[in-house]
């Protein structure tokens, strides 16, 4: 585990087009309701704890009324240390979001052919990439062909859009984890995989194991995760946690089009030093 | 001998040749004179005087030669160089002339007095071997022609006796005894002469060797002056020594002498001393065998079995990468792991990030070069500089930007800085091979310090870590993995591999071994007495664990040593062109693309046969680990038995200095001895072993994995306690059995390999199999030079028994002369079988009288020929029907230099060794007699082949051998079936299975003969 892991100064975002409520993608129900301005509001708390709570530098793209999903970042790139990958996502239309994304990023970024959601791979040694309808293997080998100092696993991911749908670092070697079946499965996986030994934290929501961990100089470690609104039971497994600075933000509008905590901003570690 | 302890590391191999000429030139003055008594004589007298006289006589003489034979030859590389390439040509008694050059290097270690002791010390009894050998080579010189063809079997035998004096060592008035029996016999008999001299203590072993180098030298000088026109120094040098090349870290040759039957550790122990190095055990020597895949050298094997056909040309790699390089200890070794990783890095061995390239980089200057200069450092000098297999401008000016941020780094520091950002790389000592899953697709398989990585294309798919894995095993091309069972689960599954041929999954197996017991176990365990059911493959880790190494760092003392730090400039810039960053390179990098696992071969050699992976696999579970370990830790003991020996030889060197009375060692050893890096960390590693048990394992090992062959090992473990206080003698005869096993194991192995091809393995060795081609070919070759071998080793064990019991001297005397007439063909066919065996059983005699209580039960099936082990008068007797030995009694008084490496330093007590009964119990069943062929008839040896496996208590040794008679081709088998364990075991019904089993393998092969010798031992403990 790298000593600056979940160490980020900076994090980009877009903003949530108008189109997002009705046209985004989504697993649910089309005739679920999205409201826009939920969104926005929740959209805004995001921001102001990223940008306020935690002093990252927040990078805000303007929404593009063409790219309903543009909100969701995350998918478009995937960072690690300063390169970026950017992807071509599995879904088509969201192919173009790549483009601003790209621009937007202070790394160095390379362009893929393959398909690969960047919400896949879960970062950790080694990486996770979970198989699914948005991401193949050649996604996989093409992460591992970027980030050659990491060893890059695969992990059959069923149901679900992304690995990290059900499943995020919470903290250095710890896992969070869904109770699902098939996240548990993927877990055992990982773990096999992994050169490293894990620590679980299983919530028993796998929507809640989407949090974002960060270790940042002042603050120590910092947990972004689901409100107690969203997922009780959940949020109190991620309030044992002792040792992070605990900071719920509320993501139950964005779930509705599969969004979730991490797919909102792509951060990043770029000292100024360099 | 003495001589060489002036020469020691620097001068090693100029005053090895100097020595060998002078050795020529003395030997052809001598020769002149009646020679053998005269020299013989002398050097006896000076034998007290040990290594001052010695020394300077032998500089003096170099010195001469130097100048007067050698002018041509200035620099000793090229000249040994040359006398590689000559002794090609040469036949094959003059390369055991080569003798002479052993005998120097002999001398060369004995200079010993230096702190490089230590290593030279190994080096020297192996050279004491060698010169045995060469001795008795000597002698067999003097005898006619006919005499060559003897040599040559003697040669082994040789080897065979100068363990044996080991044993002896503790008598010094034996010593000079056997001196002048040596003599006398010489003159009278060759043969007996070098069994005698075998028997000698060690200080009259070196002093006899002495004697018998110079005889030799004087022989082989004439010799070679009248076979052929050369020169006679220039073909004396040529004969014994090869200059091996060996390509080093920072791209740089280092060639260096090597008696031509040197073994790995040898070289090795030369290259580290050349590099400084102390914390060695991380590193290795690796060789391109003929399918051009790295391989692995064997410490503990000779380097010419190991390389075939290759060239003498090794590597001198990182083979354990430690995963936290901040614990090693001393820069040095951080340095030479950096510039292995370099090279891993810049030839795409060890993939890597632009990012990552361009920080490893910058450190890499900031070692290399110091702060940045931006003046001195201008883009197109950074230029000459590989950083990466694809290098690009970018890349080179994101190098120089990191390493303005190093400034004030110091190069120890910068290096700290480059590992401690390699180590995180994922494939960072990661060794791949390639390989097929059960169901064709193309993977990787890629061992390293947690355990087993599966790769497809470029993910990693699956991963074992050595805790899940319960067995590793291999069969054919086949390489299995037994895996622990889950908490669902509830059986253990198999993971099986298929890899490109036989020896590809040897090498991953052997390299799991290493792995495994390398990192994952602290301490090697004590082999399981009567628990040894690995007869399979023999092979086994025969270094310390990351645990043992780290222990002995600990305890290294010593201001930091300076080294010069060259530019990896120079190499890039060699390399420029090519991808390849450097010479030395070429090895990772082929290796790395085309055998990523390249495995070590050097293992290979030791006897991965089929069985090993059964056997060792068979253990299920932690316990297979165990099992590694201990047959690791026998390794061990090997090369520390190496060490034991050539303490011991130099104590009593000392002794005979001192006084005939045993005394503790002088301090000044003592300093010497930790002082040198060699032996400190050796002591080191013994001292880890503060047991008895584990002092004898460490020091014996190769004692005990002998017992374990042949003897039961719980008996052996009582001995072992009462020599505890004296562990040198033990460790001495250990010593001597365990290099002696070990070839023979090769042996085995070799012709298993064969047998496999010739049969199906089937039960016995489902390894074989697989190495057959390459084993085939060179099978028969090193079958016959076992065989060849094997005779001698019979007679050298006894000889070693000799000054124990004269009754059984005389035997073994008339045996060898026995062995001599049968020398030819097949009686040498059988020498091979019979060697290990006749190790064992001789060696088991010895180890017991040495080490007191060994209680063998050996029941050996002997469809044909021989089970030498049984019994040498069996081997021998064959055609004879019954023969029933009394057990002899043999009384051995062992001097005992004590816990020198227990102790961590070396201490010397002298105790009274415990005397030791050894019961021998042979009964021989002879079924009507198929062939009298075997014992003495001369029949062309068409194959043979030795198959060992091993069950619970017994082991099976398969030898088939085809010889052609008058145009009648003929196969036996031998089968050598050794039961060991407790006395609980029901000997007559394993007796009763394995001939059953035997029967059922070759059912169309009726069963001639059925020896049944039992051997018992008892063991009284005087401590």
């Amino acid at each position: 585990m790298q000593a600056d892991f979940g160490r980020f100064t900076h994090a980009v975002m877009r903003a949530a087009p108008d189109s997002l409520a009705a046209q985004a993608l989504r697993s649910g129900p089309a005739e679920l309701q999205v409201d826009i301005e939920a969104v926005r509001r929740e959209e805004e708390q995001y921001v102001s704890v990223l940008e306020k709570t935690l002093g990252l530098r927040v990078v805000r793209l303007e929404a593009d009324e063409e790219l309903p999903d543009c909100v969701f970042v995350e998918d478009p790139a995937v960072v690690c240390g300063n390169t970026a990958l950017i992807t071509r996502p599995g879904a088509p239309s969201r192919r173009k979001e790549v483009g601003e994304v790209m621009f937007a990023k202070p790394v160095d970024a390379t362009p893929v052919t393959a398909t690969l959601d960047a919400g896949t791979p879960v970062v950790a040694t080694p990486f996770f990439v979970g198989l699914s309808k948005r991401t193949n293997r050649r996604g996989a080998e093409i992460l591992a062909d970027t980030f050659q100092d990491y060893a890059v696993s695969t992990v059959p991911v069923l149901d679900t859009l992304h690995l990290k749908s059900f499943c995020s670092m919470a903290g250095p070697g710890l896992i969070a984890i869904g109770s699902s079946e098939a996240a548990q499965k993927a877990l055992k996986t990982m773990q096999q995989m992994s050169d490293h030994k894990y620590d679980k934290l299983t919530v028993p929501d796998d929507l809640a194991a989407n949090c974002i961990y960060m270790n940042l100089p002042d603050k120590g470690h910092v947990l972004i995760h689901c409100t107690p609104e969203q997922f009780p039971e959940s949020a109190k497994v991620f309030e044992k946690l002792k040792d992070h600075m605990l900071i719920p933000v509320p993501n139950d509008e964005k779930r509705k089009v599969d969004g979730c905590l991490t797919c909102c901003s792509v951060l990043i570690n770029k000292p100024s030093k360099v | 001998m003495t001589t060489e302890v002036g020469s020691e590391p620097e001068v090693k191999k100029e005053p090895e040749k100097s020595s060998e000429e002078a050795q020529a030139e003395q030997q052809q003055q001598l020769a002149e004179q009646p020679a053998e008594p005269s020299e013989s004589e002398p050097s006896a007298a000076a034998e007290p005087q040990p290594t001052p006289t010695d020394s300077t006589k032998p500089d003096n003489t170099d010195q001469q030669e130097n100048a007067e034979a050698e002018p041509s030859s200035p620099p000793p590389s090229s000249g040994q160089k040359k006398e590689k390439g000559i002794s090609r040509f040469l036949p094959p008694w003059l390369k055991r002339q080569k003798s002479h050059s052993q005998v120097e290097p002999k001398e060369s270690s004995s200079p010993t007095d230096t702190p490089n002791q230590t290593l030279t010390e190994k080096q020297e009894e192996e050279e004491k071997e060698e010169e045995e050998a060469e001795a008795a080579e000597e002698q067999v010189g003097k005898a006619p022609e006919e005499a060559e063809k003897r040599q040559e079997e003697a040669g082994p035998k040789e080897e065979g006796e100068a363990v044996s004096p080991v044993v002896e060592q503790p008598a010094e008035t034996k010593e000079v005894k056997a001196e002048v029996k040596e003599e006398v016999k010489a003159e009278e008999v060759q043969a007996e002469n070098n069994s005698v001299g075998s028997v000698e203590t060690q200080p009259a072993k070196e002093e006899k060797e002495g004697t018998s180098a110079e005889k030799k030298g004087e022989k082989g000088g004439e010799e070679v002056q009248e076979s052929s026109v050369l020169s006679p120094l220039k073909l004396g040098k040529k004969m014994k020594i090869v200059v091996c090349h060996v390509t080093l870290l920072d791209g740089t040759q280092f060639p260096c002498e090597v008696e031509k039957r040197a073994k790995g550790q040898y070289l090795f122990f030369k290259v580290c001393e050349h590099l400084n190095l102390l914390e060695k055990d991380y590193f290795g020597l690796s060789f391109k065998d003929n399918a051009d895949q790295r391989c692995w050298l064997d410490p503990t094997k000779e380097i010419k079995r190991q390389i075939r056909n290759s060239q003498w040309q090794f590597a001198f790699n990182v083979k354990f990468y430690p995963p936290d390089p901040s614990q090693l200890t001393e820069d040095i070794t951080r340095y030479l792991l950096c510039l292995q990783l370099r090279q891993d890095v810049s030839s795409g061995r060890l993939p890597c990030s632009f990012v990552t390239h361009a920080l490893l980089g910058s450190y890499t200057l900031q070692a290399e070069l110091g702060d940045y200069d931006p003046e001195e450092q201008r883009l197109d000098s950074i230029a000459d500089f590989q950083f990466a297999p694809s290098q690009t401008k970018e890349l080179e000016e994101k190098v120089v930007e990191l390493h303005k941020s190093h400034r004030g780094m110091t190069p120890a520091q910068a290096d700290v800085q480059f590992l401690e950002n390699a180590k995180k790389l994922s494939m960072y000592g990661v060794d791949l091979h390639h390989a097929k899953d059960s169901e064709g697709v193309d993977i990787m398989l890629g061992v390293c310090a947690n355990g087993l990585l599966i790769y497809k294309d470029r993910l990693r798919i699956n991963r074992f870590a050595w805790p899940k894995i319960l067995k590793i095993s291999y069969k054919r091309s086949n390489f299995y993995i037994k895996i622990r069972p889950g908490e669902a689960e509830q059986f253990e599954s198999t993971v099986g591999f298929k890899l490109p041929n036989h020896r590809a999954a040897k090498r991953v197996w052997k390299v799991c071994v290493e792995h495994h017991t390398f990192f994952r176990l602290t301490n090697p365990e004590q082999p399981t007495k009567s628990k040894f059911l690995t007869l399979g493959s023999k092979f086994r880790y025969s270094g310390r664990t990351q645990a043992q190494t780290r222990q002995a760092s600990t305890l290294i003392d010593r201001p930091a040593p300076y080294f010069e730090r060259t530019s990896s400039k120079r190499i890039s810039r060699s390399l420029d062109g090519a991808p390849v960053i450097s010479v030395s390179d070429h090895g990772h990098m082929l290796d790395s693309a085309r055998t990523p696992g390249s495995g070590e071969n050097g293992h290979d050699p030791a006897l991965e046969l089929s069985s090993d992976s059964k056997s060792k696999l068979r253990v299920q579970g932690e316990n297979i680990y165990v099992r590694h370990s201990n047959l690791m830790l026998e390794d061990l003991d090997k090369t520390q038995e190496d060490v034991l020996k050539h303490q011991a030889s130099i104590s009593e060197l000392k002794r005979s200095f001192m006084e005939a009375a045993p005394e503790p060692r002088p301090s000044q050893w003592e300093k010497r001895l930790t002082g040198s890096p060699a032996t400190g960390l050796r002591l080191q590693a013994q001292g880890s072993a503060e047991d008895k048990l584990n002092s004898e394992i460490n020091g014996q090992p190769e004692v005990i994995e002998v017992v374990e062959e042949t003897v039961v090992i719980e008996e052996v473990v009582k001995a072992a306690k009462p020599k505890s206080s004296a562990p040198e003698v033990s460790v001495t005869v250990a010593s001597s059995a365990t290099e002696e096993v070990p070839e023979v194991k090769e042996e085995e192995e070799k012709s298993a390999s064969s047998d496999s091809e010739s049969e199906e393995e089937a039960e016995f060795h489902p390894q074989s199999p697989s190495d057959s081609a390459h084993h085939i070919q060179e099978e028969p070759e090193e079958e016959q030079e076992q065989s060849q071998k094997a005779p001698p080793t019979n007679a050298e064990p006894q000889q070693d028994a000799e000054p124990e019991t004269t009754d059984k001297v005389e035997a073994v005397v008339n045996q060898q002369k026995e062995e001599d007439e049968k020398t030819p063909g097949e009686e040498t066919v059988v020498a091979p079988e019979d060697a290990p065996n006749g190790h064992h059983v001789q060696d088991g005699e010895e180890a017991l009288t040495s080490l007191g209580a060994v209680a063998e039960e050996e029941e050996e099936l002997e469809p044909c020929v021989v089970n030498g082990d049984a019994s040498h008068a069996e081997t021998e007797r064959v055609p004879q029907v019954i023969c029933c030995s009394e057990p002899p009694v043999v009384k051995t008084e062992m001097v005992t230099i004590s816990d020198t490496f227990a102790a961590q330093k070396t201490e010397i007590a002298t105790k009274e060794v415990p005397i030791v009964h050894t019961e021998t119990k042979t009964i021989t069943y002879e079924a009507a007699q198929l062939d009298g062929t075997g014992d003495g008839e001369p029949g062309v040896l068409m194959t043979a082949q030795t198959i060992t496996s091993e069950s619970l208590c017994t082991t099976t040794t398969t030898h088939i051998t085809k010889t052609l008679k008058g145009g009648l081709s003929e196969t036996r088998i031998e089968k050598r079936i050794v039961i060991t364990g407790d006395s609980d075991i029901d000997h007559d019904q394993a007796l009763a299975q394995a001939i059953k089993e035997a029967k059922e393998q070759h059912p169309d092969m009726s069963v001639t003969r059925v020896v049944v010798h039992k051997e018992t031992e008892l063991a009284e403990d005087d401590d």
